[in-house]
């Protein structure tokens, strides 16, 4: 097994490429990362570890936007997201050069992932080490969008998904608790869903909203607080009320 | 130095004119009207444009665009060819015409045909008739100086309504209601601003699509043959009508018979 990940351009004998799965390995470590869909909103979250006291928590965004009606989210190697991200950004440009008109978000998903596999199948590289959340409203049609793309170039269109460290948690929450929301409920989602694995508070969360009006939002961290006291509340009314019912009886 | 672009074709180029959209004149391509005749390839080409019979127009209207041209290929004085398809189709909804040299413009709307269904099957949409002629003028302007020539119009249906298109060989691209090209274009020209309005019907802006290529092929000696027009809807193109100029010129100058004014009658025998 050890002498199949040296080169990642060969398979193993049982037919993995090691190089890929070791990616994908990468990916499970990075910090967490959330993309809901709603009807008119698509809500992008990550989990924000604790800067140092002395870095400039600004120089660190962690969703970013590819072009104004295009953003990205992702977990894994950050020096690998900087390159696709600015490869991203060109292809968007280039797109509305060559064609005058915006990308799909499928569109530049499919290009993405068509980056990602072809370092998987290139001699002398290894794959990106990042899996990303691509959000974005179709300038055609005006529909919200989310896709999820992987080390192994793969790709596919999400209603709510979650990669990174714990995403296995998040993803199993949002199944039980996903359902069609507009705006506000949307990114109560998504913090919902980020709460399940990150400690609570704005500090240690990012939260950026996409609308088709407005483009890309960072949330305030005050904002997320407030969001985050709301559905603490919630959480606590649940409870007395389920206390409540025992309590008759 | 006279720009060459007004040598070559009579294309809309007052500015302020409803004939071409200015912000793509003045600030995608500044060097459009402003070309200098670089290298002698290309000053060939446009020897070729220049005498190359062609009366080719296109003009949008409320139904949509009307596309119409003659057949008849030259070469110098000789007619090579009363029968030459100048109008390409180039998918079910998006029509190219034909200006300059023959082979150029055939493999180049093929080429570009191609490259709409690939679009098509790769982004599960039609390709808009912005995008189509982007990608040719792109692919021309990359030959730009080989000696190419090529002065055609893009027009189709897609989303956004009627599209119509002028794309050069030398990398120009126009965006435009009303074009003629070719060596019979400004006697096209002047029967089709006369008679344009936005608002006609389909039958009356193919009439004037007829007669207005009718005209080009009486005054140019290069154009003639079979004036075909076709009318590109939103359920793509259909071909109105391919008649003969020579009969179109008795249909509309029938012959008058003049008047006898004095007979010779036979003198009485004596």
């Amino acid at each position: 097994m050890a002498r199949y990940d040296r080169a990642i351009t060969v398979f193993s004998p049982d037919g993995h490429l090691f190089q890929v799965e070791y990616a994908l390995e990468a990916v499970r470590k990075g910090n967490a990362a959330v993309g809901v869909r709603g009807t008119d909103v698509i809500v992008l979250g990550v989990e924000k570890k604790s800067t140092p006291k002395l870095q400039d928590s600004r120089s660190v965004r962690k969703i970013v936007s590819l072009d104004t009606h295009i953003a990205l989210a992702c977990a894994g190697l950050k020096a690998d997201a900087r390159v696709l991200i600015n490869r991203a950004r060109i292809e968007c440009q280039s797109h509305r050069l060559t064609v005058e008109d915006p990308v799909t978000v499928e569109y530049i998903t499919r290009y993405i992932a068509g980056l990602q596999q072809k370092y998987t199948q290139s001699g002398g590289v290894r794959p990106f080490g990042l899996s990303a959340l691509i959000i974005g409203f179709d300038p055609y049609s005006g529909a919200p969008a989310l896709y999820q793309t992987d080390p192994s170039g793969t790709f596919s269109a999400w209603k709510a998904n979650a990669t990174g460290r714990n995403s296995n948690s998040m993803r199993e929450f949002l199944e039980k608790n996903y359902k069609e929301t507009s705006g506000q409920e949307t990114v109560k989602l998504a913090i919902r869903a980020l709460l399940e694995v990150v400690e609570s508070g704005g500090k240690n969360i990012e939260i950026a909203v996409m609308t088709k009006e407005q483009g890309l939002r960072q949330l305030e961290e005050s904002e997320i607080d407030a969001i985050v006291a709301e559905i603490e509340a919630e959480k606590a009314a649940a409870e007395a009320a389920k206390k409540a019912p025992s309590k008759d009886s | 130095m006279r720009p060459s672009w007004r040598m070559r074709t009579a294309c809309g180029r007052r500015a302020g004119d409803t004939l071409f959209d200015s912000r793509l004149a003045l600030g995608n391509f500044p060097s459009t009207f402003e070309i200098k005749r670089v290298g002698s390839n290309s000053v060939e080409a446009f020897e070729k444009l220049k005498l190359l019979s062609r009366a080719t127009l296109a003009f949008i209207f409320k139904e949509g665009v009307i596309v119409a041209a003659d057949s008849r290929a030259s070469m110098g004085g000789y007619i090579s060819s009363q029968s030459v398809k100048k109008i390409i189709e180039i998918n079910p909804y998006m029509l190219g015409t034909m200006a300059g040299g023959a082979a150029d413009c055939q493999f180049w709307h093929r080429n570009l045909g191609i490259k709409c269904r690939l679009h098509e099957l790769a982004n599960k949409r039609r390709i808009s008739v912005t995008g189509a002629s982007k990608l040719l003028s792109n692919i021309l302007y990359s030959y730009r100086g080989m000696g190419l020539s090529v002065g055609t119009m893009i027009a189709g249906w897609d989303e956004k309504g009627p599209g119509l298109y002028y794309v050069d060989s030398e990398g120009g691209r126009l965006k435009g209601t009303r074009f003629s090209v070719g060596s019979g274009s400004p006697y096209a020209y002047g029967v089709l601003d006369n008679g344009y309005r936005f608002d006609m019907t389909v039958e009356e802006a193919a009439e004037l699509a007829r007669r207005a290529i009718y005209h080009a092929t009486f005054r140019d000696g290069a154009s003639g043959g079979v004036a075909s027009v076709y009318y590109v809807g939103p359920d793509g193109w259909k071909k109105m009508s391919g008649d003969d100029v020579g009969e179109l010129h008795y249909k509309y100058y029938p012959v008058v018979p003049t008047p006898i004014e004095q007979e010779m009658v036979d003198a009485p025998a004596a």
